[in-house]
């Protein structure tokens, strides 16, 4: 396995490095911080095999509250973004105690509702959260003393911790403890008829996702200088649903490619002009990027459940299907 | 009840709201034919989506139909806010039921009054049909085992889609109802949708009794929340549903199931 994904981490950590000076450093924090958001979520849709259809919950929950942090105590960034992990761990372990008592389509909408009711705290505690207006920062401010205005500067520290925490996954999923999700997901019965406390497993990878997608959140909250109700909003979870799935599901880097393609995808669509189509007139889509999005995604759910990365591994390797 | 979880249901509310609304300025069709020609429509049109891209997936895990409606409730909305722009338009209460009505201890709009009584008639001939009826009966059988209704020469596949035909034509009607009492626009579907899956995961999965109570059960409760606490009368539904998994895993009227 470390040979066959190999080349693929290669290739990641050079285009990594490169990226904010191909685009918008700016761009760049989002679309790492997205990569990051979409391999929490398959470590739980992937490897365990439960759709959460509400990891805006912890995306949010860690944006919010290292901009609370930031923008409230002055704090120096890292117990910012310390403190919105911590808060997204904890949040996970209790939704995730009630969650996975049910599994499947039940998994997907306890989450999403759970993560409904974050979204209208956010919204009505608008003392706190600036509700509809969301939370603005006036600087990054500093990590261990220095400044993180500068935009490269903070892509680079943010691609670090990023790269720890997929590497963590990476490790986490390959462990005997990865193992046991993979017997979970396969066969949950005769996992639980050779010992295993499933529940505790499941709960145990929730919240670690949880703690992934709430430090994710945080670095992009401070990046963008703006935790706003996006991000707690469930299309957001949906997103990150479709990033993951486009790369390709209990791949770990497939999500990681999968968040790059949607994002620059969705940015290149809203920035689309009208143009005419074998004289067809199609107008500029604008704002309107779901639809194009909704499209594409629909056809990799018909006819590539694999995903990009996953067909790819297919054809590569031996590689069992997912599911 | 088919084990397919619809997303793109309040679009499919949405779409019943905007057809009343179209028919109305394009052909001038009054909203009494529009309760039955709008549900006509959107049904007809989930059948066409049930037939040629939902049936594909019914082999396989549940949650990739989940998905497939999400994507179609993403292009769905889209569509219509690039056709009818994303603010939505009004559409004014029909005048037979415009005004209030006189219940002896108090009035109430006739309006509302009227959405009220259709609901329920709605709801108690839907539960009619699936408990009492034989086609009722062929349903519930086709999810809880269809190969061997098949087998008993029932084709479930017909059964499927004039089902799903029949659930979509429901939300349409819900939203035609919808129509005059708020703003039609693309987004109007979302709220909703999540709210239905909060009532039906109370209320037990497949279960239509568990449904209605549950929905109406929350209404009543909602309205109380905001009189009494407005902030957490938007939040109050999750968090009975919150509550609801941790006593009775099932749903309410929910049977306990040997796996997810």
């Amino acid at each position: 396995m470390t040979q066959r994904i190999g080349p693929v981490a290669l290739i990641l950590a050079v285009v990594g490095l490169v990226l904010p000076w191909v685009v918008y450093p700016v761009v760049a924090i989002d679309l790492a911080c997205f990569a990051l958001f979409a391999v929490s979520l398959d470590l739980l849709f992937g490897f365990v095999g439960l759709l959460s259809f509400g990891q805006a919950l912890f995306w949010g929950g860690g944006g919010y509250l290292a901009a609370i942090m930031l923008a409230r105590t002055h704090v120096d960034a890292s117990i910012a973004i310390v403190v919105g992990i911590v808060y997204a761990i904890v949040l996970a372990a209790i939704v995730g105690a009630i969650a996975v008592r049910r599994a499947g389509i039940y998994f997907a909408m306890i989450t999403l509702g759970v993560a409904q009711i974050q979204y209208f705290s956010a919204f009505q505690l608008t003392d706190i959260t600036g509700g509809e207006n969301g939370l603005n920062l006036h600087s990054r401010g500093t990590l261990f003393g220095f400044a993180l205005e500068n935009d490269r500067l903070y892509y680079y520290v943010a691609l670090v911790l990023i790269a720890l925490a997929v590497w963590f996954a990476v490790r986490l999923v390959r462990s005997p403890f990865g193992g046991v999700l993979s017997a979970m997901r396969e066969n949950e019965t005769r996992t639980v008829a050779l010992g295993y406390r499933v529940n505790r497993y499941k709960l145990a990878v929730f919240t670690i996702a949880g703690g992934l997608a709430g430090l994710a959140g945080a670095l992009y909250a401070i990046g963008n200088h703006l935790a706003g109700l996006e991000m707690v909003d469930w299309h957001t979870s949906g997103a990150v649903v479709m990033m993951t799935v486009l790369g390709g599901i209990g791949t770990i880097f497939g999500p990681i490619v999968g968040a790059g393609l949607f994002e620059s995808l969705e940015y290149f669509v809203s920035k689309m002009r009208a143009f005419d189509l074998f004289g067809v007139h199609v107008p500029a889509i604008g704002e309107e990027t779901n639809m194009v999005m909704g499209f594409i995604f629909a056809l990799c759910v018909l006819l590539f459940r694999r995903g990009i990365v996953g067909e790819i591994l297919a054809r590569v390797g031996k590689r069992r299907e997912p599911h | 009840m088919l084990r397919v979880v619809n997303f793109a249901h309040g679009a499919m509310y949405m779409l019943g709201a905007f057809a009343t609304y179209y028919g109305a300025q394009l052909f001038h069709v009054p909203f009494f034919a529009a309760l039955i020609i709008a549900p006509l429509a959107v049904g007809a049109f989930g059948i066409l989506l049930e037939t040629t891209l939902l049936r594909r997936l019914y082999r396989l895990d549940p949650i990739y139909n989940l998905l497939l409606t999400f994507a179609l409730v993403l292009v769905i909305e889209d569509v219509m806010r690039l056709l009818a722009g994303p603010l939505g338009s009004p559409y004014s209460t029909p005048d037979a039921l415009g005004g209030v009505s006189n219940l002896g201890f108090t009035l109430y709009p006739t309006y509302k009054l009227f959405v009220i009584v259709v609901s329920v008639v709605v709801c108690v001939a839907a539960w009619w049909i699936v408990e009492r009826t034989p086609v009722g009966a062929r349903i519930r059988a086709a999810t809880e085992n269809p190969v061997l209704v098949r087998a008993l020469g029932i084709d479930v596949r017909r059964l499927v889609t004039a089902t799903f035909g029949v659930g979509v034509a429901l939300a349409a009607l819900a939203g035609v109802l919808a129509a005059p009492t708020t703003n039609v626009q693309p987004s109007m579907g979302d709220g909703v949708i999540i709210y239905t899956f909060a009532i039906v995961v109370i209320g037990g999965l497949g279960s239509i009794v568990g449904s209605i109570v549950a929905g109406f059960a929350l209404g009543l409760l909602q309205t109380i929340g905001a009189v009494v606490f407005p902030p957490i009368s938007t939040t109050l539904i999750f968090i009975v549903m919150v509550i609801v998994i941790v006593f009775r895993p099932a749903g309410l009227f929910g049977k306990p199931e040997t796996s997810g």
